[in-house]
This record gives structure tokens, sequence and C-alpha cells, in this order.
């Protein structure tokens, strides 16, 4: 399975990235595009929008199904990606650099919380 | 406990992301489902559907049985090797199975049944048997495989590999079959595309596979299957109709012969029909963005409520498509709205019918 030591992650099958100015980085693992199969569509949240965390953030459908994104922690959306509009299939090529979404922190602390990268394999091999 | 087809450990072999399906371990895709389904309508592929089952009703009642049994009339079946779509039903006319009826010859029919009810209709099929008092006796063929190959490719595909068969099937017409040694070959399929249903020994099914492996042809998995069938506008027993629903709202009228008594007797689950006519119609749908449609949700028209029995993403069209059932006054060219996830967007209303042989008929 591919699963990068430098990111975090969730039990809902999100990676969290932490950029140099503080936001966090938000896609889904490599596990979880296999887990859908070839992705169709994806819903992304509006830019300012705020989370709570494990709050529905975003929407991938595959061929086979859709599946709720959640926010990883407590935040405001800043910044969408919205190339995936018209190739939801860079998710299913390349799951980390694919991010749907970022955003601004409520509390920076929130991020330790999450797993990282051996938890979130344990997680996974379930 | 879940079956497996003789080639279970090829599929894993090949990479397959195996699934439960009806009971049985299938493979849904070998990496990539919509690579695969393009494969389909552009060149071919190949399915083991070995999990459907072949039932061979013989005996000098056969014809008998089968004029009662299903919906369609087996006495359409003037030359051997002919097929026909039809539904089972039930008394109060709802659908036990849809399958295809081959004639063999005089006394000999083939039945292809779906996996997940093929128990179900075996009981079904034996009961009546038992009622009837006919001479006939129903032979489930779990010696034998299934391999589909599809695709505007496919038939010059399974001549190159398979010896003789370019002379004996050449001149068929759709849905015909003929028996060319162990193999029964038929004109038949599950994808809008032309190319073979072959049924052969189990035995014989690994070396037969991996000859079209050699000669290019892709192995396809059931998520493939799913949306070609959907682009053909065919109909998915278990979710476009069940025991619950009657084969004229399930768009499956046109393989129901409700004209005078068979020999005298009426099929299964005709006065049911008569009784009940036909209360909903089974149209197709397209989104142009925003989501994809599935199964169940709820369809608004300006004549009611409708639902969705089946829904995808179609890789041909590059959209959503789905089958539903909707208001007997709804038409071709309508609008009506879904609501997906809290969100009503507008379908179009188009017939159930979306792809055939690799060409858009939107």
């Amino acid at each position: 399975m591919n699963i990068p030591a430098n990111l975090k992650y969730t039990k809902s099958h999100e990676w969290v990235r932490v950029e140099a100015d503080g936001t966090v980085t938000i896609g889904i693992t490599d596990h979880a595009q296999e887990l859908l199969g070839d992705l169709v569509f994806v819903e992304l949240p509006e830019v300012g929008k705020e989370l709570a965390a494990e709050q529905e953030a975003a929407v991938v459908e595959s061929v086979k199904a859709a599946s709720d994104v959640y926010a990883p922690i407590a935040g405001t959306v800043t910044a969408v990606n919205t190339s995936l509009s018209d190739a939801p299939e860079a998710v299913n090529q390349d799951a980390y650099a694919a991010w749907l979404f970022q955003m601004k922190p409520a509390n920076a602390a929130d991020i330790d919380a999450l797993l990282d990268a051996t938890a979130y394999t344990a997680c996974a091999a379930e | 406990m879940t079956q497996k087809t003789v080639l279970n450990e090829t599929h894993r072999r090949l990479g397959a992301k195996m699934v439960d399906f009806g009971g049985w371990d299938m493979p849904l895709h070998y990496g990539s489902q919509i690579e695969e389904h393009h494969a389909v309508r552009r060149d071919c592929g190949m399915f083991d559907v070995s999990h459907m089952c072949a039932v061979d009703i013989v005996g000098p009642d056969a014809r008998a049985f089968l004029l009662r049994l299903i919906a369609n009339n087996v006495d359409k079946l003037k030359t051997p090797g002919k097929a026909l779509y039809s539904a089972m039903l039930n008394e109060a006319g709802g659908v036990i199975d849809d399958l295809i009826v081959y004639f063999v010859g005089d006394g000999i029919y083939r039945l292809v049944i779906n996996a997940g009810t093929a128990e179900k209709d075996l009981d079904w099929i034996a009961a009546r048997i038992a009622e009837w008092k006919l001479d006939v006796a129903s032979i489930p063929r779990r010696d034998l495989s299934i391999i589909a190959v599809q695709g505007p490719n496919a038939k010059s595909r399974v001549w190159q590999v398979l010896p003789g068969t370019q002379a004996a099937t050449e001149a068929l017409k759709p849905f015909n079959s003929v028996k060319l040694g162990d193999y029964f070959i038929a004109t038949t399929g599950y994808t809008g595309e032309t190319g073979f249903e072959i049924t052969l020994p189990a035995g014989e099914t690994e070396n037969f596979w991996q000859k079209l492996l050699n000669a290019g042809v892709r192995p396809i998995g059931l998520g493939a299957r799913d949306t070609l069938r959907l682009e053909a506008g065919m109909n998915l027993y278990g979710q476009d109709m069940d025991e619950t629903v009657s084969p004229l709202d399930a768009g499956l009228d046109w393989t129901v012969d409700l004209s005078g008594p068979r020999d005298g007797i009426d099929f299964v689950g005709k006065t049911a029909l008569l009784a009940h006519p036909q209360q909903k119609q089974f149209l197709g749908l397209l989104l142009d963005k925003g989501g994809v449609l599935r199964a169940h949700q709820k369809v608004s028209t300006a004549h009611g409520d409708g639902e969705i029995t089946s829904g995808t993403f179609s890789p041909t069209l590059s959209q959503s498509i789905a089958l539903a059932r909707l208001p007997l006054a709804t038409a071709v060219g309508d609008s009506a709205e879904v609501d997906i996830r809290g969100k009503r967007l507008t379908v179009k209303v188009v017939k159930p019918c979306f792809v055939r042989n690799g060409k858009s008929l939107i």
C-alpha cells in the first residue's frame, strides 16, 4: 500500500498535508481510491465554508458508488482543486497529487491528533 | 459458502479485484473498469459468466412445459438453434427470473438463468414439472462454463482461436446458436455489441480463455459488464425487476406474449397480468452534470413520481445515465428532476437504450 510517511491520515481515508503557511491540504488516500475504483465525479466544498471536524466536506463518485469525504479537523476552506471537475480520474492516477481542498485550521493543535502513516497502515489493513 | 468458477485462480493471477456476486466469487475488474468498458465498445473483451447456469429441459413434453412456464411463446422458435429472451413469472405476475431459452432440437431446449436466482429457479421448475405431471427433465449443467466474447472484433478473434467456428457461425443471425463438438456457440450477449456467448466443458475453459488472451482479447469484469448492459438498455434481475414487479412495468412487455392460450393452456402469471395492466413506463434518463444517477433515487415528473432502478456513469457518453420506472403519461423528451444529496438536478427522459454497436443513440 502506498502510504507516504510525511502525511497525516484519518480513519475515513483522507490524507492531510501541513503546508509552510499553516494551511492543510486534503485528499483521499491511494487505498481509498483503489476501493472506490474509477472516479467519475467530484463535488467540492465552497471556498470560505466553515467545517467542523468529521463534517461532510466533499463527495467522490466512482462508477460503482458515491462516497463522502470528511473534514479531518475543524477549519475554513481556503481553496479547492477545480481541475478535478474535468478530470476526476487524476485521483486514481495519483491520489497524493490530486488534492481535493485546503483548509485553514481553527486550531493547529488538532493536526497532532490525526493518524500517522504507521497508524493508518494498520487501519487500512483491517 | 461462496462458489467459484473454474477460472477463479486465473482471474486472481490476472490481477482481478474479486467481489461476491449472487453467492459467487467473481472479478469486478482487472485494473480499470472504464478501460475495460471501452475495450468492448472499440475492440473486444471476454467475460467469465460461468456463474450463470445452463439448464437443459429434455423430454417428450419439453415444448409443452416451456409453453406454460415462460411468458414468451417458445413456438416462435421454429428452427433449431434459435434463441428467445423471456421471463419466468409467478402466479401474481412477478418476475422469478429473466432468461434465454435456446431451441436445441425436438424435445431439447436449453435455458440460461441468473446466478443469484439459480437455486430458486430450479426448485420452481422442479415443482412445476411435478405439479403438471409432464414427461420432461430439468438438468442443471454445472459441468459447463460460459465465456462471453463481445465487441466489434469478437467474432474474428474467436474464429482465429477455434478452428471451424468461422464456417459454422459466419451466417448466424443474432439470437441464434450452433453446436460445434463440445462447444455451444450463441450469437447472444449483454453488451449491445456483436459477439458470442460460448458454453463449453468446464475442463476446457482454462485453455480456451488462455488462447483468447493470447489473441489479444481483454478480460472484462462484472463492473464493465454492468455499465455495458446499462448503456445497451438491458435489464438486470434484482435491480430493474424482481418477484414484486410486473414485466409490463419493467420494460419487458416485448418478451411477454399475451395472445391466446397455447395448446389450450395459459402461461403462469398471465391471468395476473391481464387483471393488472401496465402501471409504469420503463424509460431512460440522461443527466448532463452534477453527479451520478443511482438506483432507488426518486424521480419527479409533471405526471407524478417515479424511481430509478439502475443508474451509473456511462463511459461511452461521458455522462450519467439511468433506467427508471416512471408514470405512464411520461413521454420521451420530457424533463424530470432527480434529488441527489439534497439538490434537484434536471434530467432528460429518453428511450431506454443509450448505445448500440459502439454508437451513441442519444
